[in-house]
Parts: structure tokens; C-alpha cells; sequence
């Protein structure tokens, strides 16, 4: 029903996957000193790179970004500014929300930030991608019926995996077993990293697996 | 409504709970007696002619070095030369038996058995005062861990002698100011295998080599700490008893003729390396003793003793080195030490065996009279035969001195017989778990909770005529209980009281879920259509939803020490998860959105709305901003948490030290105001809240609390916080009147909010009637008039709750079975009633801000700020489920009952825990804030109830407020109501006005039934909390952490429960009273109103 839709989500997910991997093998390569738990900010950094970069890239080529109504420059600017702007907002809500969770408010700053830019490239970034900038939206997307597409059900999976596997990565850090992954933000940016590659694995399979009940609202 | 049934099931519910609560803990937890008595050289010991039985003799030796090594297991201390591949805990101390077989005139190595709790801090004290330390050693003063009773280091200093103790500093805590020279080094971490030995060996030979000791403590830490990290079978532990074995050959080098060595383990450890339990792996530990001088005067032989108690060691200390035994002593002297009868001569001022035995059990004889006469834990039986066996003992070896003939060899035998049986008696009595009980109390808890649960899922049915009703499993308890109860009676002669109760609540358990299931069974076949609803409440994937995954999460982190070391924080976490789950859900479910507002889905996908887009839009918006509100709370809570020993870097909250402590004047002024304003607020937002529902109109004892106790109440309290924050020395003319104030002004708030209280429940109605004239009635017959008023009331209080003409509708189709006529309506006079639509909430939130103010006064002053963020928190959550109540109404899920789902019962329960660490609590025994129990008493108390009751109430203040103030969930959606229905949502049929708790009356069967299910489901949780720390504490009663977390977890999460379940009774009965009085009032009103 959706072949050719879940093939394709199927590749771009293993492109993205592969990006991930890379950018975690390839600094390992070239800067010395570098582990995942040691030089953590800078793996955090060359993931959310990675996958900005390439999910923009893939999602671009594919053409899933919703038809823009206008095709003047001007516009196509202003887009590209809201949504620079709603990914800085974004990273700012989930330092806003993680704090509240009780994360350190001033101590260690920098780190926290660098979680809700993860999160943030994990999430937001394909809203963008996916819905553009628009919040309503993505208000919309999130609901029973709100999908309208593949595309949407895959990001409903994929965000929903990414945000569970950051909250279940706050559940270490207070045991005392003395790890170098339980550190702040260790456990939380693995979480969610684990998160989303599941997401990324289950999104394909639970939509081919359920291709024949989904039905969606032609926009 | 039908009250009765309600109370009397929450009553047996809570009973049930508190039995096997009852029976887990008295299974589990070992409670003593101290006795607060210390022996000295002067005692007279009955029966006896002369004083100074304990200082008879020159002592045998002047100096001792008592070498501890933590969890020295009897397994590391033997040596055996046929071994040829040693495991690493083998053979590494060989320095023991090369002595014991070069020298056996000098030394001896047994094994040392430790009693349970084998926890080092219970060890020390086991073996410094010769008793059976538990783990809660009922003494004076239980906020300090400072060992009170008789024990040798005070016995030591009494003599004058010099002690020297350097390693784990558990003992400077026991022995605070007691050591001539003292070098504690920290012990808390377990990862740490070297500090405390290094420490040691530093000072250790300097210390011997000099003259300024008599007695000297080393505990080392190594060998413990080495088990817990890497266990008994790893080359650390190799290393680590090599090193000891270096440490004892050094110091036996050093020792000089006059002094007594003593090497002992504390307890032992399991293979894993933990201890703390009663197996023989981590009880037996390893003795040694030595001396340069000859210490055994007979070579080893077959009456040497298998096994050393560890309490034997105080009696034979003290006779060795000519100090009193401590008065708590019960163990014997090592008998192979002293010299046997007629051997005395020879020796250099010792004591035979058969004197020593006889002050050995003197002295215990002694102790068990005085013990017996404190405490009643003791079984008489063994009681009486012990003193019989004493008293024949003491005559025969009174007889046999008075002849001057020895005595014979059999009374020595019987004297050591007579102790031992002592002991075994004490240690029946107070150290060992009774694995039964345990069993018993969780098998009762896990099925009260199952109960609990199928009764709040069962309500409906269970309320009803036909269901099962209370009658059976009553009377089969109580037959049970007393047929048990014969039955002990008849074999074992006296009554048990705890299996009675077990079985009782055990059968009655059984018995109701039997019933239940078989009610539920005819209840799906009579009305087949409610099937799936009742088949699949038990199903994997309906209790995996968020609302039950977090309180399973919660109770899984009772398992864990280091979640029960932050719960503040878990608790706050999984709140503040489930809180934003609630918007979430409702986006799913696309109840947060007006429909409208997103043309596409107009087309029909979700069933048309029955809110108007506007009042969606209000509602989603009331909910958003009290999730802020509640996250706000949630975030500043934080900030008003305590500091347990365990969390390193933790700065407890500066709002926690009372404001007379506070040195900074501007600060103290600075927390005063802060601490007055939030005071101020508090009682601005209920009586604000009161009002604006209309309920301060009327002339009753409610509103006359409302309007002038609760006011008066906070100024006394802001009163009183000012002259106790005042300093001593600033008003010296005036310090007489600052000491009456002290006292009055507490009591005279304890006088008001009792006064209020009683007036409360009284007089619960806080409606205002107000009746015209049938003609009147009839000329303004088409709108009633809203803005009619009497004086004192705003038009807008009166425009929101005036609730006209509500009660002759509901009359009409009680008397005529139907709705009637509006003709009918108009031959009658008509009715206003102000506040008749919060006619139960009021007084019950009135009760509550009472309540809670009356908490407030025993907490430190800077309290009162999170006191207001708890009111703030409590009001979001009951307008976020307010609000999501009615917004799920426009999915149609709305049944026409009051049930209040699980989210907002389970954040309720939680946020209870969480404000109990908000207000500065902690569940650990030093955290309880004693000065509760001193406010309004500040020269203190007579009696032990009431400071124990103040520091109960101080203690679980958060808990009480929650659970007294849980009906509340039931009552707030139809408080909110109005607002619905003012936006153009109609219930029922056209033109009726607001109705809001009336509807609770129109339909008492279901008003019964959610008030049930409120309550139990309150319960579940609470009770899922207290099964869980049960849990936690029988299954890991080997931990290491048991004594230190998870025991006093369990004591606060029980006594938690049990204040709870008390309040929610009490907050229960309010609303029945309320009930009854609303009733009353109707009837008073018909003739009234037919007139």
C-alpha cells in the first residue's frame, strides 16, 4: 500500500544511521584522544552535525518538505530565517524542560545546552524537515489523528522513541556505581541517541507491519 | 448516599493494611529497651555480704591493644599447611596459627560469633557493652547515635584509664568525647580500601612504642571494604590480609609482659562480601588473643569452647583488666582465661574461675531484674525459670563458700549453663528476624493491596444492595481470629496476639476477593454489554499505561538505595513526567485543540464537539497555565529539601534552620517577611476562594471560622514567629513577657485551630438561604433575579454562584417521581441558596487551610514558603484535572459518574511524597526535626504522647494535608463546572443553571461509589508504596545499607501510610458529615418551604 513510501523512509533512515555511525567512527580516526565518554561534547557536537546535515540533505532531495506556496526568494528566506529560529527556540525549550527535570541550573551549563541541541537536531529538525516551520503543525501531528502522511507516523515514532529514550536516560545517573556514562549528560544524549535509532528502526517496521490499517486524510 | 458502607470497607481496608504492616515490622524489626544504669566498683551485687565484688582484685593486666579488623571471617584466620593452592582469602595470616602452636600458653584463636544484625555500627556496640544491640535501641535519646548504656571505653574512663583509639570513625560517633586521643578516619566510602589503614599504621607503633596509653582501639576498615568492592575471592583481599598479617606480627613484636592482645573481626561476610544478616558466613568471625606473658594456665584441652560469643569478650575484658562489666552485659567470661579453683594463689592477682562466674552471673542476674521491670518483652515463663534456676545456684555456692569446702566442679558447669540459657532468652527476644512473620505481614500487605485494587475498580457493584457486603469476611475474621486464638491457647497455653491477627486478616481477605470475583462474575453475566469493560481491567496492556507505569517506577525505586538517598528528587521527576503527560495525552487524543481551529478536521474525524471552540480554547489555556503553575512549584520545591549524610555535596535548604538561628539581621528580616507574606497568601487565596463560591455569606460555624479564626490564626503565627526569631539579649526589660509569649501565643494557635476544627465539623453548611415570597416568585417568576442580594456580598460572587431555585427542581422530582411543571414550581415559594454549589469542598478546604496552617506553626519559620507552594501546587492539580475532566467530556468518554481517574489520584500521592521532602524531610531518624515537639512547651514535657504526637503531625504534615484534602479530586470538576456551562455547554435539558456539587445529591449511589474509589485508589498507591519498602527491606536484609536506608525507609513509608490512611478516614468522614448536615437541611427546608 505504502511500498514505495516505506522504502524509501527505509533508506534515508539507514543513511541517517550511517551518518551517526560515522561521525562517532571518524573523529575516533582523526582527533586523538577522542571517546565517546571522555571527549563527550564533541561527540554530541559531530552527532547533531551529522545528523542536521544529512536529514536536511535527504529530506530536501526527497522532496517531503511541504510544497511552498509562494516560490519568490524572499520567501524561501524568511522560511530558512523561522526556521533557524525555531531550532534555536527548540533548543532552548528542551534546556528549559531539562532543566525543570532537575538538571544543574548554572553549573554545568554548557552541558545541558549541548543535550537540548541533541535533542533538538533529533526532534525538531525533522519537524522542519517534515512539516516546516510551522507549529501548529507539529501541534497537530501530534495527536490521534493528526498524521497525514507516512511521513508524519514515521515522526510521531521516531520523536516519541528519541524524547522516551532521553528520559529513560536520566535513570542511571543517581545509582552509584561510579561509571564514566553516568556522568551528566552522558546518559541522557546515549538515551536518546539509543532512542532515536530505534526510532529509526521501528518507525519502517511498525508502519509496514500496520500498512493496510493506516489510512490518512488526503491534505 | 450511604456513608456507612464506604467508611466501614476503607476502615476494614485500612485494617487490614495495619496488620500486615504490624506483622512484617514486629518480624523485622528487633526493638530493645536501653537500660540507662552504669555499674560501678562500689555496686553490691545480690545476694552478696560485701561491696566491691566487681573490683575484688588486682587487675591481670595494666594495658590491652584491641586490633579490630572489620569482617574478619574465621575462613581468613585459619591456616592450613596442606593447601597448597590457597584461594586469595586463605592462608594469608599465618602469623596466628604459627603463635597458637608455638606458644599456646600464650594465645588462643576461636571462632567469634557475631549476633544479627552482624552491621558494624550494631557490632561495636554488641561488643563494648556486652548486649544485643537492635536495630532500634529504644533509649533517651534517639536523635543521637551516641552509645548511652554501660559499656567498657566508659567503663575504662570511670578507672581512670587512658584510650587510645584511632581508624573507623563509627566510633567516634558512638563515643563522643569518651578516647584520651582519638584519630577517626572517614569510613562512609566503600571504595575506599587503604585510607583508614594507612591512617592507622601511621600512628599506630609510635603510639605503642610510647607511655600514653592503657588501652588501645585500632579499627581497621581494609578487609570489609575490600569484600564489599571486589568480594572475598579476589587478589585484593590477598594483598590486603597480608598486609594485616604484617600489622599483627609488628605489634605483637611491641607488646610488653603487662599487656593483652585481642585481634577480632567484627562480623564476618558472605561469599559476595556483604553481611548484615544472620547467616553462619556472616557471623562467625575470628578472635585471637594473646599475651607476652603466660595467659591460659592450662594447655588447650577438650572443655575449650567451639565457639566465642561476641559478647563474651566485655565480662572477660573487664575481669582481666580489673574494670566493673558493664550493667547491660549478658555473655560470659571466657573461662580457659582464668585460672581454675585453687590455682588463684599461684597467680598474680587473678580471680578463679569459679568467682569470676559467679560476679559474671551476679551482675546478669542483676541485669535481667531491672530489664524485666522496664519491659515486658521478656516471656514470663522463661522469665520465672531463669530466676528459680539463679536463686537455687546462688544457695548451693553460698552454702559451699560459708562451709569453706570448694565447691564442686558441676556448680561451675550450671553457673555457665544458667548464663547461657540468659543469653539465648535475650537473643530469642531481640536478635533474630522471624522469617515467618515476615512472610505472614507481606503475603497480608500484597493481598490488601490486591484488594484495594479490585475495590476501587468495583465500586459501582460492590456499593450496590445486592454486592458483597462487609458482614461475611467481618464475621469470618473474627472467627478465624478467635478460633486461632483458642487453639494457641490450648497447645501453647498463652495467646499470640500477631497470628491471631494474621489469620483473621487473612481469611477476610480471601474471602471478599472470592465474593468480589463472584459478584463481578454476575454482574457481566446480567448486563453482558458492560463485559469488556469489566474483563480487561487486569490485562498487561492496561496497567502498562503512564498513569500506573509511574507509580510501578516509584515503587521499583524503593528497591534501589541510592533512589531511596534522592528520592526527593525521583519523586519530583516522575511528577513533574506524569504532569506533562496529561497535555500530551489529551493533544492525542485532540482534545487540547478546539476542533475548529484546524479546518481539516471539521470533516467529521473525531465526533462532533460539545464545547464550543472558545470554551476549549479557555479550558486548554486554565490547563496550561496551572501546568506551569504546578511546574513552577515543582521547580522552587526543590529548594526547600534537607541533606542526607549520604549525598556528599548537598547544602541543605537555608530555610530550614529556624529564624533565631540566623546570625545576619537582614537575612533574618529578609526570610521573616518572606515567611509572613507567603502566610499572608495562604489565607488570602482560601478565603478568596471561598468567597468567590459564594460560602462566606451565611451566619454559620464554618464561615465564622473562615472569616475570623483562620485570620486570627495566622496573625498568632506571625506573632509567634517574631518573638521566637527575637534574640535573648536584645528586650532585657522585656524578657519575661518574650518567655510568656513563647508559651502562650502556641498554645493560644493550637486553642483557635482546635476551636476551629470543631466548629467545622459542627457546623460543615456554608450556605445561605434566602427565601421570597411566593408572590415575588411569581411576578419575577421567568428570570429569578441574580443580582438581588443581601448586604456583604459582591454582585460578582453573586452572579457566579448565586444558585437560585436549584432545590425546588430537585424537591419536585423527589416528591412528584418527575420532573414537574414549571406552574408547580411557581405555587411554591421560591429558594436561593448561596454556596450551595460547593457545599461539600468548602468546608472540607477550609478544614484543610487549617489544618495546614496549624502544621505550619511546628515547622522552622521558613517553611511556610514551600507550605505555600504546596497550596499553590494542590490548586493546579486540582484545576489541571478540572480542566482535563471536562475537556475529555467532548470525546464523549464522559459517563455520567464521578470516578476521578488514576493521573490525577497518583500525582496526588506522589506529591505527598514529594512535599514530605519539600518541607525538609527526610526519611532517616536524625532528620526528624525534634523542635516540633517543643513549640508551645518550651520547658518540655511530662509525658512522652503528646511531644511524640507534635512530632508525628510535624513529621508527616505533607501527608496529612494530601490525604484529608483527597476528596477534593472528586468534588473540583463540578466546583469548575460552572465555568462550562456559563461558555454554552448544557447538561441535561435547556435553561439549568449551574449545578456543580448538587449533582453529587442527584445521584448518591455513584457519589458513594467514586468517593470509594477515590479512597481506595489513594490507598493502593500508598499501600503499593509500603509493600514495596517492605520488599525492599526483606529482600535485602543482607545489604549493606540495610540498617542505614532501607529499614528506616520502610518505618517512615509505614508510619507515612499509617498517619494517611488515618486523614484520608478523617477527610472521608467529613464529607459523610457534610453529607448528613446537607440532608438535614433539605428536610428542614421542605416544611419550610411548603408553608
Amino acid at each position: 500500500m505504502w511500498d514505495h513510501e516505506i522504502r524509501a523512509m527505509a533508506s534515508t533512515h539507514a543513511i541517517i544511521a550511517a551518518s551517526v555511525f560515522m561521525a562517532t567512527v571518524l573523529p575516533a580516526v582523526l582527533v586523538p584522544g577522542f571517546s565517546v565518554y571522555g571527549t563527550h561534547l564533541l561527540w554530541l557536537y559531530s552527532v547533531s552535525a551529522a545528523v542536521t546535515a544529512v536529514s536536511v540533505a535527504v529530506f530536501w532531495l526527497l522532496g517531503i518538505t511541504p510544497p511552498t506556496k509562494k516560490h519568490t526568494l524572499g520567501y524561501k528566506l524568511s522560511r530558512l530565517v523561522r526556521s533557524c529560529l525555531y531550532f534555536f527556540l527548540s533548543c532552548l525549550f528542551f534546556h528549559t524542560v531539562v532543566v525543570l527535570y532537575g538538571a544543574p541550573l548554572i553549573e554545568s551549563a554548557v552541558e545541558t545546552f549541548s543535550l537540548a541541541v541533541l535533542l533538538t537536531s533529533l526532534t525538531t529538525l525533522r519537524c522542519l524537515c517534515v512539516l516546516g516551520p510551522s507549529v501548529q503543525a507539529w501541534i497537530r501531528v501530534f495527536s490521534r489523528h493528526g498524521a497525514m502522511s507516512v511521513w508524519d507516523t514515521c515522526l510521531q515514532i521516531t520523536v516519541a522513541c528519541t524524547v522516551v529514550g532521553a528520559w529513560v536516560g536520566a535513570f542511571p545517573i543517581p545509582l552509584d556505581w561510579d561509571r564514566p556514562w553516568q556522568v551528566w549528560p552522558v546518559s541522557c544524549s546515549l538515551g536518546a541517541m539509543i532512542g532515536y535509532l530505534t526510532g529509526l528502526v521501528a518507525a519502517p517496521a511498525w508502519i509496514h507491519y500496520h500498512r493496510k490499517q493506516l489510512t490518512y486524510k488526503c491534505k | 448516599m450511604k456513608g456507612l458502607p464506604v467508611l466501614s470497607l476503607l476502615l476494614w481496608v485500612c485494617a487490614v493494611y495495619f496488620v500486615g504492616i504490624y506483622l512484617f515490622v514486629g518480624g523485622f524489626l528487633l526493638v530493645r529497651l536501653e537500660v540507662n544504669r552504669t555499674s560501678t566498683c562500689g555496686d553490691v551485687l545480690q545476694p552478696g555480704e560485701e561491696p566491691g565484688d566487681f573490683c575484688r582484685a588486682q587487675p591481670r593486666f595494666r594495658r590491652a591493644v584491641l586490633l579490630i579488623i572489620d569482617a574478619l571471617k574465621i575462613d581468613f584466620a585459619r591456616f592450613d599447611p596442606n593447601n597448597t593452592a590457597p584461594r586469595p582469602y586463605e592462608n594469608k595470616l599465618p602469623v596466628l596459627e604459627e603463635t597458637v602452636s608455638v606458644r599456646p600458653s600464650h594465645s588462643r584463636l576461636y571462632p567469634f560469633r557475631a549476633d544479627p544484625p552482624t552491621t558494624t555500627m550494631q557490632r561495636i556496640k554488641g561488643f563494648t557493652t556486652g548486649s544485643l544491640p537492635t536495630f532500634v535501641d529504644v533509649g533517651n535519646n534517639f536523635a543521637s547515635s551516641a552509645i548511652l548504656e554501660d559499656n567498657l571505653i566508659h567503663q575504662f574512663g570511670q578507672v581512670g584509664k587512658r584510650v587510645v583509639f584511632m581508624g573507623d570513625d563509627t566510633w567516634e560517633s558512638l563515643f563522643p568525647k569518651r578516647f584520651h586521643r582519638s584519630l577517626p578516619f572517614p569510613s562512609f566510602n566503600v571504595k575506599d580500601l587503604h585510607t583508614v589503614d594507612n591512617g592507622i599504621l601511621q600512628h599506630l607503633y609510635t603510639t605503642m612504642v610510647g607511655d600514653d596509653w592503657d588501652v588501645l582501639v585500632a579499627h581497621f576498615l581494609g578487609v570489609d571494604h575490600c569484600g564489599h568492592r571486589f568480594g572475598p575471592d579476589h587478589p585484593a583481599m590477598a594483598d590486603k590480609l597480608t598486609q594485616m598479617d604484617g600489622v599483627i606480627r609488628s605489634v605483637m613484636d611491641r607488646l610488653q609482659n603487662d599487656t593483652l592482645l585481642v585481634v577480632m573481626g567484627d562480623h564476618g561476610m558472605t561469599d559476595t562480601g556483604d553481611h548484615g544478616g544472620e547467616s553462619q558466613k556472616e557471623t562467625d568471625a575470628a578472635i585471637f588473643l594473646y599475651s607476652p606473658s603466660p595467659l591460659f594456665p592450662a594447655p588447650p584441652s577438650q572443655s575449650e569452647p567451639d565457639v566465642v560469643p561476641q559478647t563474651d569478650l566485655v565480662p572477660t575484658l573487664a575481669l582481666l583488666l580489673g574494670v566493673p562489666i558493664p550493667y547491660s552485659n549478658v555473655g560470659q567470661i571466657l573461662l580457659p582465661l582464668f585460672p581454675s579453683h585453687g590455682l588463684t594463689e599461684g597467680a598474680v592477682g587473678g580471680i578463679s574461675q569459679l568467682e569470676a562466674l559467679w560476679i559474671n552471673a551476679k551482675q546478669v542476674n542483676r541485669f535481667l531484674e531491672t530489664y524485666s521491670g522496664m519491659a515486658k518483652d521478656i516471656p514470663p515463663q522463661s522469665l520465672a525459670k531463669l530466676k528459680a534456676e539463679f536463686s537455687r545456684l546462688s544457695s548451693e555456692y553460698l552454702t559451699a563458700v560459708g562451709q569453706g569446702r570448694s565447691p564442686s566442679p558441676q556448680l561451675a558447669a550450671s553457673l555457665q549453663a544458667y548464663l547461657t540459657s540468659v543469653r539465648d532468652t535475650c537473643r530469642a527476644t531481640w536478635a533474630r528476624f522471624n522469617p515467618l512473620k515476615m512472610a505472614a505481614g507481606l503475603a497480608i500487605l500484597a493481598f490488601a493491596c490486591l484488594t484495594c485494587f479490585i475495590l476501587s475498580e468495583l465500586s459501582l457493584v460492590l456499593i450496590r444492595e445486592n454486592g458483597p457486603g462487609l458482614k461475611a469476611p467481618v464475621v469470618v475474621a473474627l472467627a478465624v481470629g478467635g478460633c486461632v486464638a483458642a487453639g494457641q491457647m490450648l497447645t501453647q497455653g498463652y495467646v499470640e496476639v500477631a497470628w491471631c491477627l494474621a489469620a483473621a486478616a487473612f481469611s477476610s481477605e480471601l474471602l471478599f476477593l472470592w465474593r468480589a470475583h463472584r459478584s463481578r462474575a454476575v454482574t457481566v453475566a446480567k448486563n453482558s454489554f458492560k463485559a469488556p469493560k469489566c474483563t480487561t481491567w487486569l490485562t498487561p496492556r492496561s496497567l502498562l499505561i503512564p498513569p500506573l507505569l509511574v507509580p510501578l517506577l516509584r515503587c521499583a525505586s524503593l528497591l534501589s538505595d541510592s533512589y531511596v538517598i534522592a528520592e526527593g528528587r525521583v519523586v519530583t521527576f516522575l511528577v513533574f513526567s506524569l504532569a506533562l503527560y496529561i497535555p500530551i495525552h489529551l493533544n492525542w487524543d485532540g482534545l487540547l485543540l478546539p476542533p475548529s481551529h484546524d479546518p481539516l478536521k471539521a470533516a467529521g474525524l473525531v465526533p462532533s464537539a460539545a464545547l464550543s471552540p472558545s470554551t476549549v480554547r479557555k479550558e486548554s489555556s486554565t490547563l496550561l497555565a496551572c501546568l506551569g503553575l504546578l511546574i513552577g512549584s515543582l521547580y522552587l520545591s526543590l529548594s526547600f529539601h534537607g541533606c542526607r549524610e549520604e549525598q556528599g555535596s548537598c547544602q541543605p535548604s537555608p530555610f530550614l534552620s529556624p529564624l533565631s538561628r540566623l546570625q545576619d539581621n537582614q537575612l533574618k528580616n529578609l526570610h521573616y517577611v518572606l515567611s509572613v507574606c507567603s502566610l499572608g497568601l495562604w489565607t488570602y487565596l482560601l478565603r478568596r476562594c471561598l468567597r468567590h463560591y459564594g460560602n462566606l455569606n451565611s451566619s454559620g460555624g464554618t464561615v465564622f471560622t473562615a472569616r475570623w479564626i483562620l485570620p486570627l490564626l495566622s496573625v498568632c503565627l506571625a506573632v509567634h514567629w517574631a518573638v521566637s526569631a527575637t534574640p535573648e539579649d536584645s528586650f532585657r526589660n522585656l524578657a519575661e513577657l518574650i518567655s510568656l509569649a513563647q508559651l502562650a501565643l502556641p498554645r493560644a494557635a493550637f486553642l483557635l485551630l482546635g476551636l476551629g476544627l470543631f466548629l467545622i465539623w459542627l457546623d460543615p453548611l456554608t450556605v445561605f438561604v434566602k427565601t421570597r415570597a411566593a408572590a415575588t416568585a411569581r411576578s419575577t417568576s421567568l428570570p429569578p433575579p441574580r443580582y438581588r442580594a443581601s448586604t456583604g456580598i459582591s454582585p460578582q460572587a453573586e452572579l457566579h454562584h448565586l444558585i437560585p431555585q436549584i432545590y425546588q427542581r430537585m424537591r419536585c422530582s423527589l416528591n412528584d417521581g418527575e420532573l414537574s411543571g414549571g406552574g408547580e414550581v411557581d405555587s411554591r415559594p421560591a429558594v436561593e441558596a448561596y454556596g450551595l454549589g460547593t457545599v461539600y469542598s468548602a468546608p472540607l478546604l477550609l478544614f484543610c487551610g487549617l489544618l495546614g496552617i496549624g502544621l505550619l506553626l511546628l515547622h522552622p519559620e521558613g517553611m511556610a514558603l514551600s507550605f505555600l507552594l504546596l497550596l499553590l501546587e494542590t490548586g493546579a492539580l486540582l484545576h489541571i484535572h478540572a480542566s482535563s475532566t471536562t475537556l475529555s467530556g467532548l470525546n464523549g468518554t464522559h459517563t455520567g459518574g464521578f470516578n476521578v481517574p488514576w493521573t490525577p489520584v497518583v500525582l496526588w500521592s506522589l506529591a505527598a511524597t514529594q512535599f514530605f521532602h519539600a518541607t525538609g524531610h527526610l526519611p532517616t531518624f536524625p532528620s526528624i526535626q525534634w523542635g516540633a515537639a517543643f513549640v508551645g512547651f518550651p520547658d518540655g514535657h511530662t509525658g512522652t504522647m503528646l511531644p511524640a504526637s507534635l512530632v508525628t503531625l510535624n513529621t508527616f504534615a505533607s501527608h496529612i494535608l494530601f490525604a484529608v484534602s483527597c476528596p477534593l479530586l472528586l468534588f473540583w470538576p463540578l466546583v469548575c463546572e460552572v465555568r462550562g456551562s456559563r461558555g454554552g455547554r448544557t447538561y441535561g435539558e435547556e435553561g439549568e443553571d449551574a449545578v456543580m456539587e448538587m449533582r453529587l445529591r442527584e445521584n448518591p449511589q455513584q457519589f458513594s461509589s467514586a468517593l470509594l474509589q477515590l479512597s481506595t485508589r489513594y490507598l493502593f498507591i500508598l499501600g503499593a508504596q509500603v509493600f514495596a519498602s517492605v520488599c525492599a527491606a526483606a529482600i535485602l536484609r543482607r545489604h549493606l545499607m540495610v540498617w542505614k536506608v532501607f529499614a528506616p525507609k520502610l518505618m517512615f513509608e509505614a508510619s507515612g501510610f499509617l498517619v494517611s490512611s488515618v486523614a484520608l478516614l478523617i477527610g472521608v468522614t467529613l464529607v459523610l458529615r457534610v453529607d448528613v448536615a446537607v440532608g438535614r437541611w433539605f428536610k428542614r427546608l421542605v416544611p419550610d418551604a411548603s408553608r
